[in-house]
């Protein structure tokens, strides 16, 4: 079952590639990329001239709330948001109910994903037992049952020593440490940035050196351990000053940056809908020099990643006061066109840069199949819609829950179709486009 | 637009208020402010009259909710819709309803679901306010959420001044205390940058917010620069339990750096007024023989909350249109 994908511009920067091209996909892998291949005994699926091929795009931070917040979110669900959002494969984060810290639960989560068949789902296992930041969990076992990296997101890991045993341990297998960093002792009980949208609205602040004295940590215990140490959900500028030192002295880190701390800043918290709590985060929207560093970064490659940090809530969580709502935002289904708009269009980055940061880069960070359109890889394809007009519609999300800030915004391009495995899991409506 | 005092040739006085709710002096116009104390001074002549009540509110239902223990504000709304002839029903709820797992806005919906026309409510959390009014049918008045604002404190405050000295504009208006945590604070330098004082703020750094330069004040932890020359000096309360946030070592401490002294009263203006939204921790924030003495208005303002509070209720619940098709 041959399928040849012909007329688009294949970006894959994995290969140095970007042009017009033919993809043709034998079953559940890419067999060639050139131009005017044979289309004997193949399907031609007409692509047209100003769509994007790429390799599919990887969520390396999501939280699909399976096991024990279904109300959330399930695998189900949130692969099935993935898919619309362009994303072929996902990492799902272990704070789940119970903990993924144990082989068991990981294997549940396997199962789920198997069961769907939608994206790819590769659990990140917790770093210590009950991510309580004590012990370490059982990592070989839960690598063995398909975790790809460790991390205790949601909590920081709190101590430099558990930091640094975790690294020299799951160094042995490979495997990244992805720390969400937030001094605890700094954040106390703040709910928004530190600064003057939180001093103007009442609100307990969280000062971006919070998350920073635990980046500057993390990269000096990467370079003391030599383990691959990974910055979830960057937010603030001193960090982004933290991990470039790190990149310029050699050090294995790596850092992301979620769609919503390049797209706003906290002056979202008061208006349009003063203390909105579908602006509450952890870290923040922090202020327009953050913002913009953060946007720097991404331009001049100290950033490695777009992850959408999609953390589901029900509505009812987030109906109550601001100080009592959990922080979070789904993230899967604005990712590209949010990237496409403040990114692409906005001049900061080209194409291959952001096939980069939301496919190739999480692949290698992971050290997951994808992230190229190589000969023999998995035909995991997303095509992209560049100048698609989309409005994101809060209600008309896939996913189970509807928790955006950016809903009623007019963005310019967006997903036309997921292909997971040689398998076409989602075209867009909105596209004249018909895949087989 | 110049902040004025008063309507001009210009502008014809304004008779209303653009929004149905009070949440904040952020969302006020001078003009509606300059409203708002001018109507206070018609209610404080109600409230010195033999009978103190008109029928300005009669047919109106008026819920106070306070989820926060108080006694003065609390006390201050119900006595002023009293005077309105509002039917009022005031609720303090603990967190006795909190553990019961009934959410704020559930608590209000069913409140509301028997008709009330407006709510008060005071709230441990900022932002409290917007929540229910963006999903309630009754006007919301803030009476205190979170740290964010307590536009009544700050109007009474103003009000206060006003009758004191004539005018808001051009005073230094020395503000000494607790500045993060205060939603007296963030109210009063909306409304008195609004209407042209000059404002000082001082604490020790640990208790100013973050980017407070950014309002149009001067901020600064020298109390004796803070309150030199100052036409009103106005305390904040310093609540015990911060010492346990390492925000300063010692009350006492306090008292010597920050307390305001018959010694620093006098580097102010000598006709200052000495201020305080309450309740006072003597020898804390505020000397006795201060809060005691000559240029204390602290009993002022208590007495001029009813007053401002009517006035509020009054222009909220419709103002003199209201009053027509009574």
């Amino acid at each position: 079952m041959k399928k040849l994908l012909r007329g688009g511009r294949v970006v894959d920067p994995a290969n140095g590639i970007d042009g017009q091209f033919d993809v043709l996909i034998d079953g559940d892998h890419i067999t060639a990329v050139g131009k005017s291949l044979p289309v004997d005994g193949v399907t031609v699926v007409e692509i047209p001239a100003d769509f994007i091929i790429c390799p599919g795009l990887i969520d390396m931070h999501v939280h699909l709330r399976e096991p024990g917040q279904e109300h959330k979110e399930t695998v189900s669900t949130g692969t099935l948001s993935a898919l619309a959002g362009g994303f072929t494969a996902v990492a799902c984060m272990p704070n789940t109910d119970p903990i993924n810290d144990a082989a068991n639960v990981t294997s549940y989560i396997v199962n789920k994903a198997r069961e769907a068949a939608l994206a790819r789902v590769y659990p990140i296992g917790a770093v210590s037992r009950g991510s309580n930041g004590e012990l370490l969990a059982d990592i070989a076992e839960m690598r063995e049952a398909g975790c790809v990296a460790l991390s205790d997101d949601g909590r920081p890991v709190a101590t430099a020593l558990l930091m640094r045993r975790a690294l020299e341990y799951a160094g042995m297998f490979g495997m990244p440490v992805i720390d969400h960093c937030e001094d605890q002792s700094l954040k106390t009980d703040g709910v928004a940035h530190e600064g003057h949208c939180a001093s103007t609205l009442g609100l307990r602040g969280i000062p971006g050196a919070a998350e920073s004295i635990m980046v500057a940590r993390d990269v000096l215990l990467s370079e003391v351990t030599g383990g691959a140490v990974h910055i979830a959900h960057m937010s603030a500028r001193t960090s982004l000053r933290a991990v470039r030192q790190g990149k310029e002295a050699g050090i294995r880190v790596t850092a992301e940056v979620t769609p919503h701390h390049f797209a706003m800043t906290d002056d979202a918290l008061a208006s349009p809908v003063p203390y909105d709590t579908n602006t509450k985060m952890n870290p923040p929207l922090r202020e327009a020099a953050d913002r913009d560093s953060m946007i720097a970064g991404i331009a001049d490659g100290s950033i490695d990643a777009i992850a959408t940090d999609h953390a589901p809530h029900h509505y009812d969580e987030k109906r109550v006061e601001y100080d009592s709502a959990p922080f979070g935002v789904v993230g899967l289904e604005t990712a590209v066109s949010l990237t496409f708009d403040r990114l692409v269009h906005a001049g900061v980055i080209g194409l291959p840069r952001m096939i980069e940061l939301l496919s190739l880069n999480p692949a290698r960070i992971l050290n997951v199949p994808g992230g190229s359109l190589s000969e023999g890889a998995p035909a995991d394809i997303t095509i992209l819609a560049p100048d698609l007009p989309v409005r994101v519609e809060a209600a008309r999300l896939i996913s189970r829950s509807k928790n955006t800030p950016f809903d009623g915004w007019e963005l310019r391009g967006g997903v036309a179709a997921t292909i997971v495995g040689g398998r076409t899991l989602y075209v867009n409506d909105a596209t004249s486009l018909v895949i087989g | 637009m110049t902040p004025t005092e008063s309507g001009t040739m210009d502008t014809p006085p304004l008779v209303a208020l653009r929004s149905r709710n009070l949440l904040g002096i952020a969302d006020l116009t001078p003009e509606e402010i300059t409203l708002i104390l001018d109507t206070t001074e018609a209610m404080k002549e109600i409230s010195s009259r033999p009978i103190k009540k008109v029928p300005a509110l009669r047919g109106k239902t008026v819920l106070n909710l306070f989820f926060e223990p108080s006694t003065r504000t609390r006390t201050s709304f119900e006595i002023a819709e009293k005077r309105l002839s509002a039917d009022t029903l005031s609720l303090s709820i603990g967190s006795s309803s909190v553990a019961k797992g009934e959410t704020l806005l559930d608590t209000v919906t069913n409140l509301e679901a028997m008709d009330p026309n407006m709510i008060v409510l005071r709230h441990v959390s900022s932002g409290a306010c917007h929540l229910l009014a963006r999903n309630c049918r009754a006007a919301v008045i803030n009476a205190g959420d979170g740290m964010h604002e307590h536009p009544t404190q700050a109007l009474l405050d103003a009000f206060t001044i006003r009758e004191r000295k004539g005018r808001l504009a051009g005073l230094k208006v020395a503000i000494v205390g607790d500045l993060m945590h205060s939603r007296v604070l963030r109210s009063n330098i909306h409304l008195l940058t609004k209407l042209g004082a000059e404002v000082w703020v001082c604490g020790p750094p640990t208790l100013i917010p973050a980017d407070v330069r950014r309002f149009g004040v001067h901020a600064t932890s020298r109390v004796e620069e803070a309150v030199d020359g100052a036409d009103v000096i106005m305390l904040l309360r310093i609540q015990l339990e911060r010492m346990q946030g390492a925000f300063f070592p010692s009350l006492r401490e306090y008292f010597n750096v920050f307390g305001m002294t018959e010694a620093r009263v006098r580097l102010a203006s000598p006709d200052a007024i000495i201020m305080h939204p309450g309740p006072m921790n003597r020898g804390v924030e505020i000397a006795s023989e201060v809060a005691d003495g000559q240029g204390s208005v602290i009993l002022e303002q208590v007495a001029n909350g009813v007053a401002v509070r009517m006035a509020v209720l009054y222009l909220l619940a419709g103002g003199a249109e209201h009053e027509e098709a009574a």
